[in-house]
């Protein structure tokens, strides 16, 4: 017999396996947010709502009231059940295409308006579910189905630094930081706050994932870790970045 | 820097996607805008390694609205400009191209259709027919192909350039998933050794010389003041559009001639439809088809003269009635009775339409 | 319906049916005659069952997904339960011998149902990587869809650069070709 791993209550045991490929860093950051629902003992007002991408297959994750939206388009759903639900904790998860290429506006007037919902964004440089195409976030000179020569930041730019681009659009009572799966405990740490600070009333609040895909980036599971822990973090910072009665830098 | 993409003729294997970037290549197309969505991924992953080798470009946008728009520019800019789509990519690129049916903005789009309606299935379908004919708030002034195979994907691929820059109406190409990502031959051919010559491309913005002073500065809009403006303005793109009509309307029939039941069925379900009509030839049973290439416009006199002595005719789609829609419009007025066979978001097989055909006898 | 000789392959991600249906279809492609192959694709990028439909015929070939097959092989116990739906009184369907619990799965009314074992004969007498290859030994003299030496030579086609570097590989390749056809031949 194998034994069952420790599951978040939150968890809907049915649906376990999860269906993210083997080695997707999806299963760690869900993993983190419910044990952080948990600890806050807000399962039962929790709607959560899910992109379309690699993200989509958390439709029926947890055992929350959840929604599966259209690509790009979870934070203004989550956003609309937030304004007639303000007693709901509304959680929006998407991956980076979701984020910062489709939904970029969503997720900027949202900031701006400091919508009371929480976005939790996958950054795994790439579109995984499509297979592996160029993101917002792929790192300069990184290989993808679409940039097979490499992202040449002359003509398709340098990575979005997301929770920099929301901190410095977001308004006073906010949240934003940027964890990574590498850093599980520290990562979990930011989903509550952030849920905190939803439940707290102070503003929007924003945490980015660092995460791999080892299916499309070709790798086995040490060049994928290799990847996340080294490669990523030279562009994108791990910390908070933004956080209520702290100016943002 | 690669010259000639194909050389002659060859045969060759290969997937939908990979044969419309082929053929691309070969129309000359100087630039695609695109974003991911399966089942289109392929058509940008072989544009992209091919692309630069002969000195074409690419870039991929941040959703299927910029897609759609960076394309108006590049071919307002007097490039062969394409994008490719599927679903809800193609509910998103409406927008522009409502826009290059009112400025007349010589546009190519690849449909390569999915499940429907939202995000649906990333397989196939023919559910975005209403869609790509009739997208957007405007009057449906556009061409559509309805392709049944690899070697239609190629030739229609080409001839969509043509037929855009020539008439100056958004021209689409609609596969779908099952054509996009099979494998089957066709024959990839140099158009020139066909005898088809390129259209000429001509910019609307950035020409030579002063504005103002050496010529007349391009101002293009699509804003009017007043509803009598308006109206004249569209009755005027309509009666272009209908110019146009009888130049580019295609379509194909099967054994109608004598036939008492006429399958009417387009894009790859014609292949089913063609394969049963076949087996039901056999059988002795008087079973012909019709099979639209444009399915918009549409060949309607054609199907008409058909009506006049089919005893029966059963629509076929992997839709709920959308080209079914098309098709009672057309022949509004005729009385013979009317069958249908919809497969939402499903693909119809030869047997399934012989064993429907055979029931109803 | 058409006289396409129709075939379905399934079996796990891995297991390699998409290759052995590519290397298939470009034989028979090489060969001069129509063929059409369809992967099954979803939303997951990995697990699910794959499944490949391959059909090869002397003339244009009609819809590219068919109700029944000719033959159908299946690798997995998910893979039997996905494809028996493809299954009729004129359809050969063979499964791995390995693959347990789908006694009440099995079609109802094949022209034959065989279990051949083709991963306990990789594993022991020559290597779990040219699984695959034994299958499609197995489909092609079940089928008749390509003769033996095409198939060898699209082997070579897509395998050289790995036969140049160690040219045991090609043995292998060609021995467990040979034995997909034993384990069929005069059984079906």
């Amino acid at each position: 017999m194998s034994v069952v791993p420790n599951m978040p209550k939150s968890w809907r045991e049915e649906t376990k396996p999860h269906k993210f490929c083997p080695g997707c860093g999806h299963g760690l950051v869900l993993k983190a947010l419910g044990e952080a629902i948990d600890e806050l003992a807000i399962q039962e007002k929790v709607v959560f709502g899910c992109d379309i991408g690699c993200s989509l297959l958390s439709w029926d994750f947890f055992n929350c009231d959840s929604v599966q939206t259209h690509h790009g388009r979870t934070t203004p759903v989550v956003t609309g059940v937030k304004r007639a639900r303000p007693d709901r904790i509304c959680i929006a998860y998407m991956g980076d295409g979701g984020g910062y290429a489709i939904g970029a506006q969503h997720l900027v007037n949202a900031a701006a308006r400091n919508e009371r919902i929480t976005a939790i964004l996958v950054n795994n440089c790439n579109y995984g579910m499509t297979g592996g195409q160029m993101a917002p976030t792929t790192l300069p000179g990184m290989k993808t189905q679409t940039s097979p020569y490499g992202r040449d930041t002359d003509s398709m730019g340098y990575p979005t630094q997301g929770p920099e681009m929301v901190a410095a659009i977001a308004r006073e009572g906010a949240y934003v930081a940027r964890g990574t799966v590498a850093n599980v405990r520290q990562l979990k740490r930011y989903i509550k706050s952030a849920l905190q600070n939803q439940i707290d009333g102070n503003g929007f609040s924003f945490v980015e994932a660092l995460s791999g895909c080892p299916t499309n980036w070709s790798t086995n599971a040490q060049k994928t870790w290799e990847f996340i822990e080294k490669e990523m973090p030279q562009y994108f910072k791990v910390g908070e970045i933004k956080t209520p009665g702290k100016k943002g830098e | 820097m690669l010259e000639k993409p194909i050389g002659g003729e060859k045969r060759v294997f290969m997937t939908g996607n990979e044969v419309v970037a082929w053929a691309a290549l070969a129309a000359e197309a100087d630039i695609m805008y695109g974003y991911p969505i399966t089942p289109q991924n392929e058509v940008m992953h072989y544009w992209t390694r091919l692309a630069p080798k002969y000195g074409r470009s690419f870039l991929q946008t941040e959703d299927e609205i910029s897609a759609g728009f960076t394309t108006c520019g590049g071919v307002l800019s007097g490039k062969r400009a394409f994008t490719a789509t599927a679903g809800p990519g193609n509910i998103l690129m409406q927008e522009s191209m409502t826009m290059a049916e009112m400025m007349r903005i010589p546009t190519v789009l690849v449909v390569q259709q999915r499940g429907g309606p939202s995000t649906a299935t990333v397989i196939y379908s023919q559910q975005e027919v209403t869609m790509t004919c009739f997208g957007g708030n405007g009057e449906g002034l556009r061409i559509v192909y309805s392709t049944c195979s690899h070697q239609e994907l190629y030739d229609y691929t080409i001839k969509a350039f043509n037929v855009a820059w020539k008439y100056r109406f958004p021209v689409f190409v609609l596969g779908d998933g099952y054509q996009a990502k099979m494998r089957e031959s066709l024959k990839m051919y140099d158009p020139a050794t066909k005898g088809i010559k390129m259209v000429e491309t001509q910019p609307s913005l950035g020409l030579a010389g002063v504005p103002g002073v050496d010529r007349e500065p391009s101002h293009l809009r699509n804003t009017y003041n007043t509803e009598e403006e308006l109206c004249e303005v569209v009755t005027n793109l309509v009666k272009e559009y209908n110019k146009v009509v009888p130049e580019v309307v295609e379509y194909e029939t099967f054994e109608t001639e004598v036939a008492e039941i006429v399958l009417l069925g387009h894009g790859i379900v014609t292949r089913a439809a063609q394969a049963a009509v076949k087996t039901l030839r056999e059988q002795g049973i008087k079973v012909g088809h019709f099979r639209p290439i444009t399915i918009h416009p549409f060949a309607a006199d054609e199907l008409r003269a058909i009506c006049k002595h089919a005893k029966k005719l059963i629509v076929i789609e992997s839709a709920q009635g959308q080209f079914e829609r098309i098709v009672k419009e057309a022949i509004y007025g005729e009385s013979v009775p009317m069958e249908s066979y919809f497969k939402p978001g499903q693909g119809v097989t030869g047997e399934e339409i012989v064993e429907y055909v055979k029931k109803g006898l | 319906m058409s006289n396409a000789v129709k075939l379905a392959l399934a079996g796990e991600g891995g297991q390699g049916v998409q290759s052995v249906a590519g290397i298939l279809v470009e034989a028979a492609n090489d060969e001069g005659r129509e063929a059409l192959y369809i992967p099954n694709f979803g939303v997951e990028q990995r697990g699910g069952v794959s499944v490949a439909f391959c059909q090869i015929s002397d003339e244009r070939i009609g819809s590219p997904k068919f109700k029944f097959a000719d033959l159908v092989i299946a690798l997995s116990d998910r893979a039997v339960r996905r494809t028996k739906q493809y299954v009729d009184e004129n359809t050969v369907f063979i499964y791995d011998s390995s693959v347990e619990g789908v006694e009440d799965d099995l079609p109802q009314k094949a022209k034959k149902i065989l279990a051949i074992p083709a991963l306990d004969i990789a594993k022991k007498e020559l290597h779990p990587r040219v699984f695959n290859v034994i299958v499609m030994g197995a489909a092609i003299a079940v089928t008749k869809i390509v003769d033996m030496e095409q198939a060898k030579s699209a082997l070579e086609k897509k395998l050289g650069y790995k036969f140049e570097q160690d040219p045991k590989l090609r043995e292998l390749n060609f021995k467990a070709l040979k034995k997909g056809v034993e384990l069929v031949e005069g059984k079906v």
